[in-house]
């Protein structure tokens, strides 16, 4: 059977209702709330602050630590607590995402921590995850070149499909399902991010990167009237 | 003996940059980082903006504003930015054989050379004069690229005795001092405190009773929350009123 319509019943290159918001978390420095439909991040910004162990510290730079962290509700089968290697991989894959755009060289020998929490997962769960911790980033006054929106883009047997769902994400017939994570700069609209999760022939490739350029441009719009909105 | 008496000599400290500055005219738009505030080629780049061709973009959240011909970003949120001059206050968090190290809530760690204090301080003394968990209000000296250092070398400055220490976002401090120390003066008075204010956003306050120290902290922590408002002495006032009843 031909993947012909989506299982949800949006068009292939719709996104889910995104919400938004900022200073969600009064203790932090910065803090936000993404979340793509029933996929919800949060994320906090502590710092730039001293680091230690001394041995640590970059006498170059400041270091960007992102802690991914999947919350035992999350998910439908009680997830066991603490790291694993699935959340150490994507916490730094969050971390490569975001460290091109913020301005680490202005405080030498520091650390600025990022703690992501997934509250509620269906998919897509590391590009809310980077998309809340750059408004984090934002809200916690780290200097930036620019904002960074994430969105993971999938081939479900032989469509583009714009922000994956779980039921896609296992979709097994024809071609079966392919899931791209990009993240992408709001102004020169570079790719920070990009991992591939499945199969996908060199052109379709071309035609997900183009879909996930237009679905980081409103992810982006929303982002920016998140902060703007915000109570300063 | 003689610590009294440079407790009583505690004034606040009240310097230009650290009051609320007289509302300009001047237009403020809230941007958010690589977003384009001006297309216009005349136009420089001040704080915390960047030039790409003929475009200024913001790289950090704030306020941006224009002076002239010079665009800048006030920023809103974020840890504090030690400055030479700043006035903060600060928790021992250790004893070395020269001095004291603060934890001013800065990226860098903060240096307190007995040197820098008012009188001599024999170096079997340092612990007497200020142990570890005790409340400084002191001056940055210095900020190099690894580390500040203070100094008490200054009018006011010392060791805090007694209070209470409570931390709001540095970012909101001038609201807290009001125009010409209005703000922090009306709630001194209402709730006969005595309160000192770091630019860091530590504020100390030592009340006649707990219920003024009390009620001037819960006026701190209000401001705070409603800095963007409009009236915000009008709110204060009628907090503070409401409480005395």
């Amino acid at each position: 059977m031909a993947y012909t319509k989506r299982v949800d019943g949006r068009k292939f290159d719709e996104l889910r209702p995104i919400t938004a918001k900022v200073g969600i978390i009064p203790n932090a420095d910065g803090s936000a709330m993404f979340a793509f439909g029933s996929t919800i991040a949060i994320a906090a910004v502590y710092g730039p602050k001293p680091l230690h162990p001394q041995h640590m510290q970059d006498p170059r730079t400041c270091i960007l630590r992102c802690n991914y962290n999947m919350l035992p509700f999350s998910v439908t089968e009680r997830a066991k607590p603490g790291p694993n290697r699935r959340s150490k991989e994507i916490g730094k894959v969050t971390e490569w995402a975001l460290s091109s755009v913020v301005d680490l060289k202005r405080f030498p020998g520091t650390v600025i921590d990022v703690e992501i929490m997934i509250l509620q997962a269906n998919a897509s769960t590391r590009c809310a995850g980077i998309n809340a911790a750059a408004m984090a980033l934002a809200h916690a006054g780290v200097p930036m070149k620019e904002m960074v929106a994430s969105v993971s883009i999938g081939k479900i047997d032989d469509k583009i499909v714009t922000d994956v769902i779980k039921e896609e994400e296992d979709w097994e017939e024809g071609e079966g399902a392919t899931d791209i994570p990009f993240s992408i700069t709001s102004n020169s609209e570079q790719i920070t991010h990009l991992q591939l999760d499945g199969k996908i022939q060199t052109k379709r490739l071309k035609e997900a990167t183009e879909a996930a350029l237009k679905a980081c441009k409103k992810i982006h719009e929303v982002q920016k009237k998140a902060l703007k909105e915000a109570e300063i | 003996m003689e610590k009294t008496e440079e407790f009583e000599e505690n004034e606040d400290i009240e310097s230009e940059e650290f009051e609320e500055t007289e509302e300009s005219n001047k237009k403020r738009v809230l941007v958010i980082p690589g977003e384009i505030i001006s297309t216009n080629p005349d136009m420089l780049p001040g704080d915390f903006v960047r030039k790409e061709g003929e475009n200024l973009i913001a790289m950090r959240y704030g306020l941006a504003e224009e002076d002239g011909r010079v665009v800048r970003i006030i920023p809103v949120s974020g840890a504090f930015e030690p400055r030479r001059g700043n006035s903060v206050l600060g928790i021992v968090t250790d004893i070395t054989y020269n001095g004291w190290l603060i934890d001013i809530d800065a990226p860098y760690g903060a240096f307190l050379p007995v040197s820098e204090c008012k009188r001599f301080i024999h170096s079997n003394d340092i612990e007497d004069y200020a142990g570890i968990g005790d409340v400084v209000n002191a001056k940055i000296f210095s900020v190099k690229r690894k580390g500040i250092d203070l100094t008490l070398k200054s009018k006011g400055l010392g060791v805090l005795e007694g209070g209470r220490l409570i931390k709001i976002n540095p970012n909101k401090v001038p609201r807290v001092i009001g125009r010409g120390g209005s703000m922090i003066n009306l709630i001194k008075d209402s709730t006969k405190t005595r309160i000192t204010v770091g630019q860091n956003g530590y504020i100390w306050i030592l009340g006649e009773n707990l219920e003024g120290e009390k009620k001037a902290e819960d006026a701190i922590m209000l401001i705070a929350k409603e800095a963007t408002s409009h009236g915000l002495t009008d709110i204060i006032e009628k907090f503070l009123k409401e409480e005395a009843k």
